[in-house]
């Protein structure tokens, strides 16, 4: 039924925001001093969960998340205290229904042995005495009454049933109709309806609260008195109500005529006995959910081809540019300005679709407060987490492939950044570790952080673990960033001994590959005693870059315009040379060491002086800067990102390729890998004069 | 002239599978997130019968009733309650707000079209 695969659909979307709330406010009831308010939505999304869950017939979910609610209720009617066990208890049932919502949404098993565990945890705290309701009704509501009824359950005689109604106010006051439960007899078969008003006082005393009407119906035909209830199911408190089989005495009744039924009574009575009483089969709900397509994937899909076409545009923009300035046209204003107008429209689309794909960290960053959980207990270390801009947006695809480095590294950081609690108290710091996970928009790219408070990277102990390894020279004279950038070698681990986290076979080599595949970059900065950070750099979309168009001897190469921070035609008193042909820059106090592309990319340059050309002063993600040397520079805009390793091979100092307007092809400069390959000696000497000037 | 049911409820499921079964049977349906939603929403609405869920954000059900219920020219519209309990207890608590019926969740779509009908007289 594609139908309610579509509500499937919704449902499991909506699932998602409502384990976002209960995670979420799970956290704030830790925080002292928490809004009752929160614990209200915890209870509720745990609810809705339930409810949706119902209605797909996902047992296992709702059976699960009854107990879960029973015990979030204790909590608000502040039947129960919340000490840290028992908050520890929540966070793992948030967890394990954030599992099941995957399994029910994936068909795949779950993990019954944890279900099972966490409902023998929970069906502890849930007080004996007050027996759980059932989780959820599925035949008709029973009728129990507490009126005067006289109740005959023998069978009635195919005769008939008098039926005797005495409305009280309530019935009237919670909107239901007399009228209207009479139609509903009709329905059942042939009803003689007589009104009594006997009872009914006069003007001067009645009053609208004793209503004093009362019905006598004599139906007749095939309805039993459990049809006749179920007219009555909502009003038996607030009726008098008798039904009893029609006797000779009640005459003048009509003959009964059992076939008499009218056909369209069937439905009710069909669904009072045909009411489900079982969830639809396992089998069922596996079939139903392998079928049950992620409709954000196609969406993506449509959105993916859009962002190619742009690609495509932009591209085509910059050949039609090309010809128009072949032609000889290119002064011409009404052509410039029609242009311009093409290149705007361009842009404002990208960034239309950019935005439709763009989504908040917050859905990454909500499952690491899972990860840092399970990385505590595992290693027994007490840790907290502190989350800051995850309202940042970046690109959907990068939301997804986020998860894993990040995981990573916050059992990095727990396992191998954090000091273990007494070495902490030993240091003066609280027992607790913190562990920071941050967002922003850092001039154009979005950067991503884990820090620690922990004891900082051991640069003697990596050195050391580096030379065993034989990863680098003995002795070799390296930067403490040459130092800390080992640790993102393949093989490389520090840990002592293994432990449960660092088992799992990965490394940071992984981490960074990821991330460079999305274009991003890792850096660390770490101070011994104070805590490590990792700092992710991303790109805001793969497929086009803001460049500089430059030239190097007959290369064309594009520079992103994110690294740009100014541009100028140096004085000869700016440049001071340093030796082996090496030169600073001197801008407004500061030394920049220069850095020539031509050499850096093996291209010749014409004969002409050292000192002519253009340099461009850059500032890299990990703040590095330099002065590139360039020999002229044409133009800015927007190009497409066509990968070169997918392509052709990795080229060092080269992230990508692109096509220009005359349909050559230009590389897109890598200006933090370039800096990184400085590393030479003369690179350091510079690096350090300038630091030093 | 159609019939026009207002239904409240805070999860976009079951407003959407409520708001199914009814335009299915006939009915115009208006929909609302919240109790203070589907107070808001009367006037537009003007149903001849509301169905809502208990426990919502902001106003929850019985609210939702007992504002409905106090209100003059609604005050006599039929109130449904579609809840996921079944306990007395809760019955009473709807009734003594003035719940005119209710329906436990999940529900089969014949069964609430039927109550509906009941309710309305049809």
């Amino acid at each position: 039924m594609a139908d309610m695969d579509e509500f499937r659909d919704m449902f499991f979307v909506e699932c998602d925001e409502l384990l976002e709330v209960l995670a979420t406010g799970l956290r704030q009831i830790e925080q002292p001093g928490f809004d009752v308010e929160t614990v209200h939505a915890v209870f509720r999304a745990v609810h809705s969960v339930k409810g949706g869950a119902a209605a797909f017939g996902l047992t296992t979910l709702v059976t699960f998340a009854h107990r879960f609610e029973t015990v979030l209720d204790l909590v608000r009617s502040d039947r129960l205290d919340v000490t840290p066990q028992i908050m520890a208890l929540l966070h793992r049932c948030s967890d394990c229904l954030t599992d099941l919502v995957a399994s029910a949404r994936s068909g795949r098993d779950t993990d019954q042995a944890q279900v099972d565990g966490l409902m023998t945890e929970l069906a502890a705290l849930i007080d004996t005495e007050t027996p759980e309701e059932t989780a959820f009704e599925f035949t008709p509501i029973s009728l129990d009454f507490d009126m005067p009824l006289s109740f005959d359950p023998v069978p009635p005689p195919a005769s008939g049933l008098l039926v005797q109604m005495t409305p009280t106010f309530q019935l009237y006051r919670s909107g239901n109709d007399p009228m209207a439960l009479l139609n509903a007899l009709r329905k059942l078969g042939d009803a003689d309806v007589h009104l009594d008003c006997e009872a009914v006082a006069l003007l001067e005393d009645w009053s609208p609260e004793q209503p004093a009407l009362s019905w006598q119906v004599r139906l007749s035909g095939a309805a039993s008195q459990p049809d006749v209830m179920s007219v009555f199911e909502f009003v038996e408190d607030c009726c008098a109500l008798t039904v009893r089989p029609l006797t000779e005495d009640d005459l003048p009744a009509p003959t009964p005529e059992p076939s008499a039924a009218p056909a369209d009574t069937a439905p009710v009575a069909q669904i009072v006995r045909d009411a489900p009483t079982t969830a639809p089969p396992r089998a069922v709900q596996q079939q139903d959910s392998a079928q049950a397509a992620p409709t954000i994937r196609v969406a993506l899909d449509r959105v993916d081809r859009l962002m190619n076409m742009i690609g495509e545009l932009v591209i085509k923009e910059a050949m039609l540019s090309q010809v128009i300035q072949t032609a000889g046209l290119h002064e011409q204003p009404d052509v410039v300005a029609g242009l311009d107008a093409i290149r705007q429209l361009a842009s404002d689309i990208q960034e239309s679709v950019m935005a439709i794909r763009a989504q908040p960290l917050k859905l990454v960053f909500q499952r690491m407060h899972r990860i840092l959980r399970e990385a505590a207990d595992a290693t027994g270390k007490p840790v907290r987490m502190i989350t800051i801009g995850e309202q940042t947006e970046v690109d959907k695809t990068m939301i997804e492939r986020l998860v894993e480095p990040l995981t990573h590294m916050i059992r990095n950081s727990v396992d191998h950044g954090l000091e273990d609690s007494v070495t902490r108290q030993r240091r003066g710091k609280p027992q607790e570790g913190t562990i920071t996970l941050s967002a922003a928009h850092r001039s154009g790219r979005v950067q991503i952080e884990v820090s620690d408070d922990g004891g900082g990277i051991n640069r003697a102990k990596v050195r050391q673990i580096a030379e065993d390894r034989g990863l680098i020279a003995p002795g070799a004279n390296l930067s403490p960033a040459e130092i800390d950038q080992l640790l993102f070698l393949p093989g490389f681990s520090s840990k002592d001994e293994v432990s449960a986290l660092s088992g799992r076979g990965v490394g940071l080599d992984v981490v960074r590959r990821e991330i460079m595949n999305l274009g991003g970059r890792v850096m660390i900065q770490s101070t011994e005693g104070q805590g490590t950070t990792f700092s992710i750099a991303l790109p805001l979309t793969l497929a086009v870059v803001e460049g500089m168009l430059i030239q190097l001897g007959d290369q064309t190469m594009v520079l992103p315009i994110t690294a740009v921070q100014e541009t100028l035609r140096p004085e000869n008193t700016m440049l001071h040379g340093v030796g082996h042909g090496s030169q600073l820059l001197s801008n407004r106090g500061e030394l920049i060491p220069i850095i020539d592309l031509c050499t850096s990319f093996g291209v010749t340059r014409p004969a002409e002086g050292p000192d002519t050309g253009v340099l461009i002063v850059v500032e890299t993600d990990s703040r590095r800067r330099a002065a590139f040397r360039v020999d002229a520079i044409f133009d800015q805009r927007q190009v497409v990102i066509k990968s070169l390793e997918q392509n052709y091979g990795r080229v060092p100092g080269v992230s990508a390729a692109t096509i220009l307007g005359d349909g050559k092809i230009a590389l897109i400069i890598d200006p933090e890998e370039i800096l990184l390959s400085m590393s030479n000696d003369q690179g350091r000497r510079m690096a350090a004069m300038a630091s030093n000037g | 002239m159609t019939t026009r049911i207002l239904a409240v409820d805070d999860s976009p499921t079951i407003r959407a599978l409520v708001s199914k079964a009814l335009r299915n049977a006939g009915f115009d349906v208006f929909l609302a997130v919240d109790g203070v939603d589907g107070v808001g929403a009367l006037s537009e609405a003007d149903p001849h019968l509301i169905i809502t869920d208990i426990n919502m954000p902001r106003m929850d059900g019985f609210g939702l009733i007992e504002n409905v219920r106090a209100t003059g020219a609604y005050a006599d519209v039929p109130i449904l309650v579609l809840t996921t309990e079944s306990g007395a207890d809760l019955k009473a608590r709807a009734r003594s707000a003035g719940a005119t019926g209710w329906i436990v969740k999940p529900f089969e779509d014949e069964r609430l079209i039927a109550v509906i009908d009941k309710v309305l007289g049809r």
